[in-house]
């Protein structure tokens, strides 16, 4: 059940995108959600797939494993469909009672069905080729000329990596919780909607109370290492850009640019 | 209540670059009423293995017999396999979540749908068996007592459900020297009383050895050595190759012959040796 999830998951294979700085990576995600919205027909979207399946390739992650993030998902991406197919105007392909299917709704459909479908592979592709630890770093270091306006970046990547580090612990206690109390009788899986969520209470509170019993621990282990947060913190690992990071996100650039190119053109 | 297993294999997260073969070929027969330890190190199956004793998990190819019902097949009901074979995890203590002893013990029963008055007479059957006081402790909350309180609470939650056959996974890590023999030593009495099937869980020799019929020895998903403590601790080089070692009393004991004085090798106990030792200075005084 809960191994199904993906999203967030990190497949390490070594790959040339394993390998790069992770705020190249961070960048060229967000220029690429842009870029998904910019999109706006399918020979555009043909060339935004080579892209991404040429990214697959080169990270080495199966494409199954890939896909996989998307069943999760299939509801909302059916549901969108739907909706789109249903509720924009225009000329009317069929109907049925008093809905009716409009050449344009099948598009935008089609179209919105799409968009989500690239928008969870292509994060995913973040998420698979950076560890977590790593990731945060990234996004530290990207909030860091935000600092001066206050924002806080340090605590905010310090909560995210501890977050982030925490998902596998929790997974792994809820499923033990899980099974120890199947294994007293039970039953987290048939009944009403009450009574689930009544079946709940022997789950959720020992997670409650270990996830705080965690949280004291790491506080006290961390003041007992005499953290106090960003000031005078130095690096073991200093994140620096080389070449082939340009390299990527000039790809990514050159991307944008004709992906612009065409939706202003034409 | 007797075990049979057959083929069994458990992998991993299949297909993925983290899979992992927990389970390899498992052969195994457990007889109605016998007293087992598994022993082997951390990621040797022992738990996955049991986890399958009551479907909690499912194998990847074999055939378990529970009483000669196979619990494998799709059409069994996972709660009457519940019923009979109980499953004490790992730091029980952490499964505790009710406002009283009394609740938290009752869980287990409410859900095989016994009465009342039933339910009542077992909670108090379970605290007896786990040397717990009925009366003083059954409205505490179980989070206001000792560590190796809450440890005995959470196995009189399974100990309520009358299992005929009873899985604890390392009942005494983490508790102290006292704390454990108090639990191994109810578990013994339990099992001479009611004459259930036990199957004991951990990796230190010394709990295992003096008490159980038989010991497994798992080591990479596989069964390495099988047969009685006595049996198993002959070999002592296989043992000590996948980083198991035997009690020091029986370490002992065998430098003693080693030495050339001429004692019986396989003792388990430091009460054992005791005897032997004296019989052989006796013995050598009236040479």
């Amino acid at each position: 059940m809960l191994k199904d999830i993906t999203i967030g998951q990190y497949y390490p294979t070594g790959s040339y995108i394993h390998q790069l700085d992770p705020r190249a990576k961070i960048l060229a995600t967000f220029a690429y959600i842009v870029g998904l919205f910019i999109v706006d027909n399918f020979f555009t979207y043909g060339l935004l797939a080579l892209f991404v399946l040429a990214c697959i390739h080169i990270s080495k992650i199966p494409i199954k494993y890939m896909l996989k993030g998307l069943k999760p998902l299939r509801v909302i991406i059916i549901i969108t469909f739907i909706i789109n197919i249903f509720m924009t105007s225009g000329e009317t392909l069929f109907s049925i009672g008093p809905l009716n299917v409009t050449i344009e709704g099948l598009y935008q459909g089609t179209f919105m069905a799409l968009r989500l479908m690239f928008l969870v592979v292509g994060t995913s592709m973040l998420t698979l080729t950076t560890s977590p630890i790593i990731l945060t770093d990234g996004i530290e270091n990207l909030l860091k000329p935000f600092k001066k306006i206050g924002v806080p970046a340090h605590e905010l990547a310090m909560m995210m990596t501890i977050a982030l580090r925490f998902i596998p612990t929790l997974l792994e206690e809820t499923d033990k919780i899980m099974k120890a109390q199947m294994a007293r009788g039970a039953d987290f899986e048939s009944g009403n909607i009450i009574n689930r969520a009544k079946s709940l209470v022997p789950l959720l509170v020992p997670l409650f109370i270990s996830a705080f019993r965690r949280a004291d621990e790491l506080a006290m282990a961390m003041e007992a290492r005499c953290y106090r947060g960003d000031t005078n913190r130095t690096r073991m690992k200093q994140m620096i850009m080389t070449g082939r990071d340009y390299k990527a996100l000039s790809i990514m650039t050159l991307l944008m640019a004709m992906l612009v190119y065409i939706r202003v053109s034409f | 209540m007797s075990v049979k297993i057959e083929n069994l294999f458990h992998i991993y997260n299949p297909g993925s670059p983290f899979e992992t073969k927990a389970l390899d070929d498992i052969n195994l027969e457990i007889k109605a009423g016998e007293f087992v330890g598994l022993i082997g190190h951390t990621g040797s199956g022992k738990s996955t293995l049991t986890q399958h004793l009551n479907g909690l998990l499912k194998p990847s190819k074999g055939k378990i017999y529970i009483n000669g019902e196979d619990i494998t097949s799709k059409d069994i009901k996972l709660r009457d396999i519940r019923k009979k074979v109980g499953l004490v995890f790992q730091y029980p203590e952490h499964q505790l979540f009710e406002e009283t002893v009394y609740k938290d013990i009752a869980f287990g029963p409410i859900n095989l749908g016994l009465s009342e008055d039933e339910i009542a007479a077992r909670i108090r059957e379970a605290m007896d068996l786990v040397k717990l006081p009925f009366e003083e402790l059954k409205d505490r909350s179980p989070f206001e007592l000792s560590g190796g309180q809450k440890r005995r609470v959470a196995i009189a939650g399974v100990l309520a459900m009358k299992p005929e056959v009873l899985i604890l996974d390392e009942p005494t890590a983490g508790l102290d020297p006292r704390g454990r023999d108090e639990i191994l030593e109810q578990i013994k009495s339990l099992h001479q009383k009611v004459q259930n099937t036990v199957i004991l869980v951990s990796h230190s020799m010394e709990d295992i050895a003096r008490l159980v019929d038989r010991i497994i020895v798992m080591h990479k998903g596989k069964i390495a050595l099988t047969g009685t403590s006595r049996e198993v601790f002959k070999e002592v080089e296989t043992l000590e190759s996948i980083g198991l070692g035997i009690p020091q009393i029986t370490y002992l004991m065998k430098m003693l012959k080693e030495n050339n004085i001429q004692l019986r090798e396989d003792i388990l106990t430091i009460e054992e040796a005791k005897e032997e030792i004296m019989k052989w200075l006796r013995g050598r005084k009236n040479a």
